[in-house]
């Protein structure tokens, strides 16, 4: 058994940020990775770190405009704290040898990104994730962190209380994917969760293959809250081929879309009279996808992103990476014809349930980045507010968990008598139906077992290790069945067509069936290769289980919450209600009976209320 | 085990293309090479690339492609001695390496293993040696390629199992050379300064700073394969990152320099370009090598 005082679960931005953290805080930290470090997705982020750092600019002006772009769904303490830590944290970076864009005056260089008030995107080409992830993973060398790569983390050891507000996580279980060793992680003081978004639920995705959501299933069967998990973000301008993204920088650089009549129809159907290709993400989306559906796309699939028009000078200066992809993974020169895009699946703006330390209601379980909800972005997450959400909340929850005190938290988690609960009846049982010999054995059953509570670190760890050792037995083992591609696949399907940015009561319904189909499919599922090196088909076999939760989660969010709100469009109810809808939607998984429920979004700022008001580009 | 123990057939069909043209200038330490950047817009301006991918994939349309791949695994019987498995992938416009490779393990054989992560050419995991060249999975196009189409794991590298390779002296070497900020200083919050840099110095280093750490370079290099203490281009580029940085002081430059200047650094380097051809990023390595090689001369003729 492995014994540190804080375990950073993945090693992306918001991993390699906490741990840093922790380690500033005086902690003893490692990092468990399933990746080496400089493969994890952030390093594909293209466009930017939003921070308030110029005159003009103001931290206030970055919340507002970050609260309007969640369309009233973001909570303000949550907001205020992005808006307020970024500026520090992102002159920090610059410190620590960022190579970030610069001006002539050799300061670092700003740009418009949509749904901002200023032009407040911070970056480093069009490869800011890439430079942001080798920085941090810099800082990690050199201050001598424990890094495990290429241990996958497979489940958290947490006591059993049948509330899961009573009850403390102490560590993890991995295995080390080059033998095959099943090892308990002690933590004596936290676990970090930043594992990253689950977008291999989607089969058009710009996420890495390795973005399975495996922290939000391990934390949700913990007994933590998915928090607004049916807010999912679709890129506007991703390669229709391969999902590949083609960063915001591009039209925040003044890049123009056409459809196949060659009109600029962000403004000539008017999507966004206003702010026409720079209006909020869900916004363009969704005017493609009605192009296209309208019969104005081009091969009734994409439509075209121009930027010839900005000279080969400034696309080479501010945007070269951008060349690079679309010649790479499109076969289409930037310089010399517009770029074909469209939609993709590319970040979940739900999570894990956290308050602005990064703490979930479980004791000593905390979660940051992409994974984690907490909540800053709401309904729709605005460009270049993902990589300061990464270093702010990185940074804070690496600092909590390591004992620092950074106040109060104004944000409440965990589920707690007297809250509106969801009664809508289901097309199907969602949970976990059976597949406990394949998945994490759920905490109840435990108790019921008769082995009783357990508090003890080491007795909760020790239980773990048995139970992961003999999950991998069993896989391994069983010699027939059905192996996970075929299940992923389905999954990925099934989303794509149903969860996708027009979303209606029936698709959602089929959506869940198929989910469904999933689990049952899974309960038979096998792992062929039968080598304890290098598994990598007992890896994903184990991921697909992940993503098949998460997955559930996304569409009972999506079917419960009858309106149009940010990045969640319904058929059946095409606006806001702010009457009935000013609430975030929580699923908690009950020991494999989920249940939905709701807690009221927080609107009241530091200094002022939020009134939500139409939003309008 | 390693590739560099390779069974028969390996020459048969090696190096069916030639690598991509890199003018060697006749005075290396004097003059620069054209840019990568440059090179690259020539050939789109010659629009050579594009024209040879359509055709050839007007050829493969609706055939399948014949790929072969190395296998190895030391604890299953059958795999023990390494051996090439034939798979045939159905064609789709578009399709990479990685994607035939990925089509293979899901619809065929699902222990067939590699690392990959991105698919776009950011993440580095995904360096295989095909077709006797290394290069990123997710980056070369099937169509463009000789078949069968040959995926062999990095050589030079202890191969863990089918394409994965031990990427611990890799990183080792990377770590060696300080890769990170020497400077304490970090930014009072109630006076938040950027250091200042200016265009053209962040320009200067641009090229260095795209490094993915997939390993191509060091696999393509000779003098890698026979000296293990050398930093090899990939360590030494990060070195010239930090070393060209104007945000750091003179002296940790200098440090920087003795670090490279040692025994097993840049002087190892026989400027025969392989590092360059190979890498995805087009990081003109040996150039970075030959500069640095220069500033610590000069650094020891001012100590002189």
């Amino acid at each position: 058994m492995y014994e540190h005082d804080v375990i950073v679960v993945g090693a992306g931005g918001a991993g390699l940020r906490a741990a840093i953290g922790a380690h500033e805080a005086g902690a003893d930290v490692a990092m468990v990775t399933k990746l080496h470090p400089v493969r994890s997705h952030t390093g594909a982020a293209e466009g930017g770190i939003n921070a308030a750092l110029r005159e003009g600019d103001d931290w206030e002006l970055h919340a507002y405009d970050t609260m309007k772009g969640s369309d009233y769904l973001g909570d303000a303490p949550a907001i205020e704290t992005l808006a307020q830590d970024a500026p520090e944290d992102t002159i920090t970076l610059e410190h620590w040898g960022m190579p970030f864009s610069r001006e002539d005056d050799g300061t670092v260089s700003q740009r418009p990104f949509g749904g901002l008030s200023f032009p407040r995107t911070t970056y480093a080409g069009a490869e800011t994730g890439h430079h942001l992830l080798h920085t941090m993973y810099e800082q990690v060398v050199k201050r001598g962190i424990q890094v495990y790569d290429e241990w996958y983390v497979m489940n958290l050891a947490v006591t059993d209380e049948p509330d899961p507000n009573d009850r403390t996580c102490h560590g993890v279980v991995a295995y080390d994917v080059q033998s095959g060793t099943v090892e308990g992680f002690k933590a004596n003081q936290g676990v970090i969760l930043a594992t990253g978004g689950p977008g291999q639920a989607f089969d058009h995705t710009t996420n890495a293959v390795s973005c399975t959501g495996d922290g939000n299933a391990m934390a949700y069967r913990a007994g933590v809250p998915m928090e607004d998990m049916e807010f999912v973000q679709f890129h506007p301008t991703t390669l229709p081929s391969t999902g590949v993204l083609i960063s915001e920088g591009v039209r925040g650089e003044g890049g123009i879309l056409y459809n196949e009549g060659g009109e600029r129809f962000m403004f000539e159907h008017g999507y966004a009279n206003n702010d026409g290709e720079l209006a909020s993400r869900d916004v363009v989306s969704r005017a493609e996808l009605t192009e296209v559906n309208n019969g104005r796309g081009i091969e009734d699939e994409y439509v075209h992103l121009d930027m010839r028009h900005l000279g080969s000078e400034r696309i080479l200066d501010r945007l070269e990476n951008i060349l690079h992809l679309a010649e790479d993974f499109e076969g289409v020169d930037g310089l010399v014809e517009p770029m074909p895009v469209k939609p993709g699946q590319h970040y979940e703006m739900g999570g894990i349930e956290t308050d602005e330390n990064g703490a979930t209601c479980i004791d000593g379980l905390y979660a940051a980045g992409e994974c984690a909800c907490v909540s800053v972005h709401g309904a729709n997450r605005l460009g270049g507010n993902a990589l300061p959400e990464l270093i702010v909340f990185g940074k804070r929850a690496g600092r909590h968990a390591a004992g620092d005190d950074l106040g109060e938290a104004e944000i409440e988690t965990g589920y707690s008598e007297g809250v509106e609960e969801e009664d809508m009846e289901l097309p199907i049982t969602p949970g976990e139906a059976g597949i406990a010999e394949t998945g994490a054995t759920d905490t109840e059953d435990v108790a019921a077992d008769g082995s009783g509570q357990l508090s003890d670190p080491d007795g909760v760890l020790d239980r773990t290790i048995t139970e992961e050792r003999e999950r991998v037995e069993y896989l391994m083992e069983k010699d027939d069945g059905i192996q996970h591609a075929e299940i992923r696949a389905k999954l990925q399907k099934a989303m794509t067509e149903d969860v996708n940015v027009f979303r209606t009561e029936a698709g959602l319904k089929r959506a869940l069936k198929t989910i469904r189909e999933c689990r049952e499919a899974y309960r038979d599922v096998y792992v062929d290769d039968p080598s304890r090196t290098f598994n990598t088909d007992l890896q994903m076999t184990i991921e697909t289980r992940n993503l098949i939760d998460v997955a559930e989660t996304i569409t009972l969010g999506a079917l419960v919450r009858n309106e149009f709100r940010g990045a969640h469009w319904r058929q059946e109810k095409q606006e806001r209600d702010d009457e009935n809808w000013l609430k975030h939607t929580l699923v908690s998984w009950n020991g494999g009976k989920p249940s939905i429920w709701y807690r009221p979004v927080i609107l009241e700022g530091e200094n002022k209320t939020y009134e939500p008001k139409v939003r309008s580009y | 085990m390693s590739t560099q123990q390779q069974e028969p057939d390996t020459d048969a069909e090696t190096e069916p293309e030639e690598p991509e043209s890199q003018e060697v200038p006749a005075d290396q330490e004097m003059s620069g090479l054209a840019s990568p950047q440059q090179q690259r817009l020539q050939r789109k301006h010659d629009g050579m690339a594009e024209r040879e991918r359509e055709a050839a994939e007007d050829d493969l349309e609706g055939d399948s492609v014949h790929i072969k791949v190395f296998r190895y695994d030391p604890e299953v019987e059958g795999k023990q001695e390494p051996r090439f498995d034939d798979f045939h992938v159905p064609f789709e416009r578009g399709m990479t390496v990685l994607d035939a490779v990925i089509y293979a393990r899901d619809e065929f054989d699902s222990s067939l293993t590699f690392r990959h992560s991105c698919r776009q050419a950011i993440c580095g995991s995904d360096a295989f040696f095909v077709n006797g060249r290394q290069r990123l999975g997710c980056k070369t196009q099937i169509s463009e390629l000789d078949q069968p189409v040959r995926i062999e794991p990095l050589p030079h590298q202890e191969v863990v199992k089918d394409l994965v390779v031990d990427m611990d002296h890799f990183y080792d070497q990377m770590h060696a050379v300080e890769p990170y900020f020497q400077d304490e200083d970090t930014p009072d919050s109630a006076d938040l300064e950027e250091q200042r840099q200016s265009p053209e110095n962040r320009e200067k280093i641009k090229m260095s700073s795209r490094c993915i750490w997939c390993g191509a370079c060091m696999s393509s290099c000779n003098i890698a394969a026979g000296d293990n203490e050398y930093l090899g281009p990939a360590a030494i580029n990060k070195a010239y990152k930090f070393a060209m940085d104007d945000r750091e002081s003179e002296e940790i430059k200098e440090h920087r320099l003795r670090i490279v200047e040692q025994e097993h650094g840049v002087w190892r380097c026989q400027t025969q370009f392989s590092c360059t051809e190979v890498c995805p990023k087009d990081i003109p390595l040996t150039e970075h090598i030959q500069e640095l090689k220069r500033e610590a001369v000069k650094k020891n003729l001012k100590f002189w």
